[in-house]
């Protein structure tokens, strides 16, 4: 598996480390149900076996956080950008 | 047909022609008391324990493929109860007690062989925390011994001692710990639960729940509708895509696991070995392979195949243990999904859908659970209450901060 770094071009999988689903927000603190948001926020995942947002840190290039689609049925990369790009 | 020696010596005196199938490939009737979703290990042991146990015998087990073709089948064989927590310890006892009266109960040859399990320790606060493992495991009845150096290089010289980096100080050994053969397991319960009436239904796969009232009252399959009062889930890697049918998000996400197999050696290593300083562990099968694994490649997949880096990173594991084996080819490698949980511990129990039972979130360690885990969830579908020793393995313990965290590494699944 190979991912190609917005600044560092295409690199090995190794260079990077991964968080995790990229779809996680912080709940308002004025939330209603605060805890039951946390909850779902910190546990629940989507898990998808398909195209799935994550979020990916280039640890031996740049040093960039990254937000990658990726297939889980089949590990392709779809699409690359910054996350700090990632739209609401 | 009873499988004995005397069943044996009729066969070869009469050429090996009266061998029946073990069990019975059966097709769906319209409606079962229970179903099981997943023909693996876990799912045929619960049908067997709820047929023996409870006398349950209207049960169907639907398998999308073939029985035994999963994570039964793409794992490292290895049986343990060596866990620290007050919650996970005695249901994995359960199940250890259950692997040393296996072949009997199921007149099966599921080669369950105690050699040992030898965690290595390389510091002294390694060695401090297995101290305090070894005696939780005592204080709930289980073997275990702490070993020094010199004691490990009696039973494995052929470790590297001279390490400067990640010394062998000792090891946390649990005697009755080992392996036994996966796809035995898999066919001996699949046997025992056919031969007390259990439905075996292979090549289908379920694509949704039929509801009544607000519960599931059965399955939407390959092979058409299959009615059920209670709907067991077994299929541990795909929970989340199951679950999703149903409406259910769970705190599990999906991993690759890779695992190794080297051509055949001489008989080397005599226990399991994990070395304490890196993620490997090896066992040698009877076969003459060592087996052996590492890590999870540490993001989500459903590919049963993971990547390169992991693969290094295991065998350079592998080569700082043990550096005899530098010359040993690596013969196959295969990758299985696991189900990690947020915090590494299994889930045994009703969802908030009525009717419908979750038995998943096994991460890295099913196989050994797999006698307890399918006790625990038989007792849970027949009884609707949880088995004493699974009480712990809640779905809700997430939300109310019951976690069964063993590494303590917090809701991150590829770290644990």
């Amino acid at each position: 598996m190979r991912i190609e770094c917005p600044f560092c071009g295409e690199r090995d999988v190794a260079e990077f480390t991964y968080l995790g689903d990229a779809a996680f927000r912080r709940p308002p603190a004025d939330a209603p149900d605060l805890a039951g948001r946390y909850y779902d926020a910190v546990y629940l995942r989507e898990n998808p076996a398909g195209p799935h947002r994550e979020l990916w840190y280039h640890g031996s290039g740049c040093h960039a956080w990254l937000q990658v689609t990726r297939d889980t049925r089949t590990h392709e990369i779809l699409a690359v950008r910054l996350a700090t790009e990632t739209p609401e | 047909m009873r499988y004995s020696i005397f069943s044996l010596l009729r066969q070869a005196l009469t050429g090996h022609q009266g061998w029946a199938p073990a069990w019975r490939d059966a097709a769906p009737k319209p409606a079962y008391e229970v179903i099981i979703v997943g023909g693996g290990g876990h799912g045929l042991s619960t049908a067997h324990y709820l047929a023996k146990v409870h006398g349950i015998t209207d049960v169907a087990v639907l398998e999308k493929g073939f029985i035994g073709l999963g994570n039964a089948g793409r794992n490292t064989t290895i049986i343990r109860s060596n866990y620290l927590l007050p919650g996970n310890n005695p249901f994995y006892e359960l199940s250890m007690k259950l692997w040393e009266g296996l072949e009997q109960d199921l007149n099966y040859n599921t080669m369950v062989s105690q050699r040992g399990v030898l965690n290595l320790y390389h510091s002294d606060a390694q060695r401090d925390s297995y101290v305090r493992r070894g005696n939780a495991m005592r204080m709930h009845g289980v073997d275990a011994e702490l070993l020094d150096a010199r004691d490990v290089r009696r039973m494995l010289p052929f470790l590297d001692f001279g390490n400067a980096r990640f010394p062998i100080q000792g090891g946390l050994l649990q005697p009755r710990g080992g392996t036994a053969r996966h796809d035995a397991v898999v066919w001996g319960y699949a046997r025992a639960a056919s031969g007390r009436g259990v439905d075996i239904v292979q090549n289908c796969e379920v694509t949704g729940f039929l509801w009544e009232g607000g519960r599931v009252a059965g399955v939407r399959t390959s092979r058409g509708d299959i009615r059920a009062r209670k709907i067991g889930m077994a299929v541990a890697g795909n929970t989340s895509t199951v679950a999703h049918m149903a409406g259910l998000r769970l705190p599990i996400e999906s991993h690759v696991l890779q695992a190794f197999v080297s051509e055949a050696i001489k008989p080397l290593v005599p226990c399991v070995v994990t070395y304490g300083a890196g993620h490997f562990y090896v066992s040698q099968s009877d076969k003459g392979g060592l087996v052996f694994g590492g890590n999870i490649d540490g993001y989500n997949s459903y590919a049963q195949r993971g990547n390169l880096p992991t693969v290094e990173d295991v065998c350079e594991s592998g080569m700082a243990l043990m550096p005899a084996i530098g010359r040993v080819r690596v013969l196959r490698s295969w990758g299985g999904i696991m189900d990690m949980s947020m915090d590494g511990s299994p889930i045994i129990d009703r969802t908030p859908v009525a009717g419908l039972y979750l038995n998943g979130g096994w991460c890295y360690g099913g196989f050994k659970a797999t006698p307890a885990s399918g006790y625990c969830f038989a007792h849970l579908l027949a009884r609707d209450e949880p088995h004493e020793v699974a009480r712990a393995l809640r779905l809700d313990r997430f939300a109310a901060g019951r976690l069964l965290d063993e590494k303590g590494q917090g809701p991150q699944p590829n770290l644990h």
